[in-house]
């Protein structure tokens, strides 16, 4: 192991400016985005609460048209039967929001180019992890300034990732690239730490598996995180729309999100696939322990924080399975579980002092 | 959508609950059905439900039932997170007894109260172990039913069809002019050929797929026992020790060649496994320069250790990579500097001649020590004992204007030292830090200069100091390196690892795998033509339940084609209420079509937005 290898200085500089441009590009993404909301809020969108007063609780489920052959031995398009999809009580029928733009043609172009400037500004800061790599010719996540921008990294290419196989997630771009840019601005202020090499504890491939697996997990949990804010903003505007009440000056944005009932499947998507790498997240840092301090588990914070916030998702996962917890308080639950995984990152790791040599700061 | 009328009858507290999509939904787990009644109101409930003479049994059987619900089981997990806050803010005894001590010595109020409280070991507190054994009891009691009733299902066969299929989450018909034998022929293939269970009944076919689902959540909660029990055989037979070994000697593993030692209620100090190892060299790189100028890059410690065999081995310890030696790991854990010196007492003779090792203080490893000298003679010939307190600044850099070392490697080491002679304190019997001196002792006293002030020297390697009145002298050999090392014997962990990777596996079955069921139905309409009737079940959080249904329609469709000349929906005295289809699908559009019906992760949550997704 030759760790005295030393640190390329272009290259972490050319890294730093990377890390910048990228920055001023989401700036531009989340301005485009926000004039994708403001321009379609000019649209004329039926409104949920008419839909939700008709409460047309069951849908057919799209089918491709089938090929059948006839009796006649000729092919003839015939109607397929329908499949009748009965909904659960926890879906009070409102039908999806038509997304930010709503139908005005100057807020979808703005949309549009939100997201041009997000796979630019997600290529530059691509760029950006990939030299600071190089500069210091390990994992790029080896302090907090490290793993904030390789965060960032995780969490807009699991979006992009998502949008190219064409799901619907373009609800969410206003609200994560918000957070990025926060991430980002931490990054380069308070958490930045020149490109150098680790202390020796951190000199293990363990860094590979555990801190990326904590960073996809993060990333993962951050967009259940957002899905579950606007759920339950969505979810209290929906309420109030069936019951007849206006719901104040926001109404024509939330008008236009994704219905909450669909918001809250996306998170629990979100936190429930990747509670089993969270799970592995801290089992990989178990082992790891135990090949860095003798001992798989010693209370350490940054430990007992991994723990609490495992807790608590399996708190969300139990909560939506158990009467009368679905639904909001199991939102509160994931919520929790999300406030716990950025305690253990900032506050912990900055504040307490444990066996963790990780921050850096 | 024409479908209004279905959706409405399913949320209506319809008296028979089995036919709401949440009731059917929850038939197809083993989770633990929900008591109406609330925690709180609970017992008034229980009670009047059992008469006012509830007596003991019926009271232990309530709290059984309370203490194995979800509910319960849902709020000890979120206790047992809260309990788990205090021991990460609050210094633990067994990470850091001297914050511990710190913190007692800063709060006099708050201090004992901790104390009591055993909030400096939270983890080994009866709190923190009453909610986690709660927790466990719970579980033992929630998994124990459920594995029964899950081997049941599995010995059993899928359930016979409902009779009212139209009820259930998803459901699809049409007449065709195939027999009905063929058509339920054909569905048993399709279903098999997608590893569906099918169960052919008369004029029927049940099936379901994705067992593993449940298989793999009971397996989950089984591991976290096998966890519980990891732990407690970790505590209860560990043993850890310390040992500050100097370049050039060795160490046994025997109790009493270490520095401290913890061991667990059942460790035995006669099954201590034989083995001891010499350390040859240390090696430190730091970083020469940058921000993070004297910051570790290796540590690296060059031993020669035997084991059971008796031969001997040379070998590296890094930071992360023990030696692993019957059993036990040996870490190492930390290093600093042995200056080597020679004392001299006041007849001339050597009284000490050896390394010291001194305690680095900050990242440069400006270290502090102390060298006692217990058998020395003054002059005269008189019984002296002789003491030195004092620093080791490996790289002292006189223009700093600093007495700290200004880099962690021997670049220009110097000590500083004072000098003591008198009673040293080491005769009282009394367990001593080899690390200080005890100078409030009034019989140790300190050596003066001529004009009073403390007798103090700065000695480079090669110097001497020499005490007055021909007390002696200590003279600065060499330096050497000392690391520590830390040897645990820690068994359990393979059942740990192997307990990790079956909750790995089991949670995965349980998130990943849906659990579902199909049913197929033939009758004859009035026309003595066949209908055929689909129903498709899942969990409530399974939502792609009617994709794959629709794909399971398409493919018995296209081998029993809807009759020519019938309506849509015929009018079956089984299916009064069947909805209506509409004549085109709304979106009519292959690229929609779904994906993977096995996989629901992969399946998204926003494949159209206007509709209900499934
Ligand atoms: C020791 C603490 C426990 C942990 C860490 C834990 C964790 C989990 C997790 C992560 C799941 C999610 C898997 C899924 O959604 O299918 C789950 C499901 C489940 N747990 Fe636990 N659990 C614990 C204790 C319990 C207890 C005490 C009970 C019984 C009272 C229980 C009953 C269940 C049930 C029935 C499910 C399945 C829920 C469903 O079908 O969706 N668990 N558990």
């Amino acid at each position: 192991m030759n760790i005295a290898a030393g640190v390329n200085e272009s290259f972490a500089q050319l890294s730093n400016y990377l890390i910048y441009s990228a920055m001023a590009v989401y700036t531009l993404a989340f301005l485009a985005h926000i004039a994708e909301w403001l321009f379609g809020s000019r649209s004329k969108v039926a409104r949920t609460s008419a839909a939700l007063a008709a409460s047309a609780a069951g849908a057919a489920c799209a089918t491709p048209a089938v090929k059948v052959t006839q009796h006649g031995g000729g092919t003839a398009l015939l109607d397929r039967p329908q499949v009748v999809v009965r909904s659960t009580s926890d879906d009070r029928g409102a039908t999806d929001g038509i997304g930010a733009a709503g139908t005005d043609e100057q807020g979808e172009l703005y949309g549009r180019i939100a997201i041009s400037l997000t796979v630019l500004a997600f290529l530059l800061h691509l760029g950006g992890v990939l030299f600071r790599a190089l500069s210091v010719g390990r994992a790029p996540w080896g302090n907090m300034y490290e793993f904030s921008t390789a965060f960032g990294v995780v969490a807009v290419g699991t979006y992009l990732m998502l949008l190219s196989l064409g799901k619907k997630v373009r609800w969410i771009g206003l609200f994560l690239v918000g957070a990025v840019l926060l991430d980002l601005g931490l990054a380069v202020t308070v958490l930045y730490a020149a490109s150098d090499q680790l202390v020796p504890a951190l000199h293990s491939y363990w860094l590979w598996i555990h801190v990326s697996c904590a960073m996809i997990s993060g990333a993962m949990f951050l967009l259940g995180a957002l899905a579950t804010l606007l759920y339950l903003w969505r979810d209290r505007y929906e309420i109030k729309a069936a019951a007849g009440r206006s719901s104040g000056a926001l109404a024509s944005m939330m008008e236009r999100l994704p219905a909450a009932s669909t918001l809250d499947k996306f998170a629990y998507r979100a936190n429930a696939a990747i509670f089993p790498l969270w799970t592995f997240t801290i089992i990989a840092g178990s082992i790891w322990a135990e090949a860095a301090w003798g001992h798989y588990w010693q209370w350490d914070p940054t430990e007992t924080w991994s723990f609490i916030t495992w807790v608590v998702y399996a708190c969300y996962l139990h909560a939506r399975a158990t009467a009368g917890w679905k639904g909001r308080k199991a939102a509160y639950i994931s919520l929790a579980g999300f406030g716990c995984f950025l305690f253990n990152y900032f506050c912990i790791n900055i504040f307490v002092v444990g066996m963790h040599s990780y921050a850096g700061v | 959508m024409g479908t209004t009328e279905t959706g409405a009858k399913g949320k209506a507290g319809n008296a028979d609950a089995g036919d709401t999509a949440d009731a059917v939904a929850e038939a197809i787990s083993t989770a633990p059905r929900e008591e109406a009644e609330g925690l709180d109101g609970g017992d008034d409930t229980a009670a009047s439900a059992d008469g006012p003479g509830l007596g003991l049994f019926g009271w232990i059987r309530w709290f059984w039932r309370q203490l194995t619900s979800m509910r319960v089981a849902l709020i000890l997990l979120f206790l047992l997170s809260l309990a788990a806050i205090p021991g990460s803010l609050i210094p633990q005894e067994s990470n850091d007894p001297v914050k511990v001590q710190d913190f007692l010595k800063n709060h006099t109020t708050l201090g004992p109260i901790y104390t009591k409280l055993g909030l400096f070991h939270v983890y080994s507190s009866v709190w923190f172990a009453a909610v986690y054994l709660l927790l466990f009891i719970s579980l033992a009691g929630c998994i124990i039913p459920r594995s029964w009733q899950f081997i049941g299902q599995l010995r059993g066969r899928p359930p016979r069809a409902p009779r009212k299929l139209d009820r259930m989450p998803a459901y699809a018909t049409w007449t065709t002019d195939t027999e009905p034998d063929a058509v339920l022929s054909v569905a048993r293939r399709l279903l098999r050929k997608r590893r569906y269970r099918v169960e052919p009944g008369v004029g029927s076919v049940a099936a379901e797929k994705g067992y593993l689902r449940e298989a793999g959540n009971l397996i989950f909660h089984v591991a976290l026992f096998g966890m519980l029990i990891a732990f407690a055989i970790a505590t209860l037979y560990k043993s850890d020790g310390n040992k500050v070994i100097v370049q050039g000697t060795g160490f046994t593993n025997t109790l009493t060649q270490y520095d401290d030692f913890k061991h667990g209620a059942m460790f035995d100090p006669d099954a201590m496994a034989p083995f001891g190892f010499t350390l040859n060299a240390f090696h430190a790189t730091y970083a020469p320069s940058g921000p993070q100028k004297g910051t570790p890059r290796e540590f690296a410690a060059d031993i020669t250790y035997f084991g059971g065999d008796g031969k001997n081995h040379n070998t590296t310890i890094h930071v992360n990579q023990p030696l692993q030696i019957n059993g036990n790991n040996v870490y190492l854990t930390s290093h600093g500097y042995a200056p080597v010196v020679t004392v001299r007492d006041g007849e001339g003779n050597i009284a000490y001649q050896g390394p010291v090792p001194f305690l680095p203080l900050d990242g440069n490893l400006t270290s502090q020590g102390v060298i006692k000298v217990p058998d020395a003679l003054g002059k005269g010939g008189t019984q002296d004992q002789l003491g030195f307190q004092g620093f080791f600044v490996p790289s002292f850099v006189p223009q700093s204007g600093s007495m700290f070392s200004q880099f962690p490697a021997l670049g220009n080491p110097v000590m500083m030292l004072t000098a003591y002679h008198g009673d040293l304190g080491m005769d009282a019997g009394l367990p001593q830090n080899v690390y200080q001196l005890d100078t409030t002792n009034k019989k140790l006293k300190q050596f003066k200069n001529a004009d009073g002030s403390a007798l103090a020297q700065k000695l480079a390697v090669g110097d001497t100091m020499t005490l007055p009145d021909g007390a002696g002298s200590i003279h600065f050999d060499r330096v050497d390196q000392w690391a520590s090392f830390e040897i645990v014997h820690q068994p359990g962990n393979e059942l740990a690892l192997g307990s990790a990777i079956a909750m790995l596996a089991g949670l995965a079955g349980s998130l990943f795998i849906q659990r579902r069921r199909v049913w197929v139905r033939t009758t004859r309409d009035a026309a003595d033509r066949t209908v055929v009737e689909l129903a498709g079940l899942g969990r409530s959080e399974s939502r792609c339940v009617g994709e794959e249904l629709t794909v399971l329609v398409g493919e018995l469709h296209a081998e029993a084609p809807t009759a020519a000349d019938t309506p849509d929906t015929p009018d079956t005295p089984d299916t009064p209420d069947t909805p209506d289809t509409p004549d085109t699908p709304d979106t009519p559009d292959a690229s929609d079509a779904p994906d993977t019906p096995d996989e629901p992760v992969e399946d998204s949550p926003e494949n159209g937005s206007d509709k209900e997704r499934v």
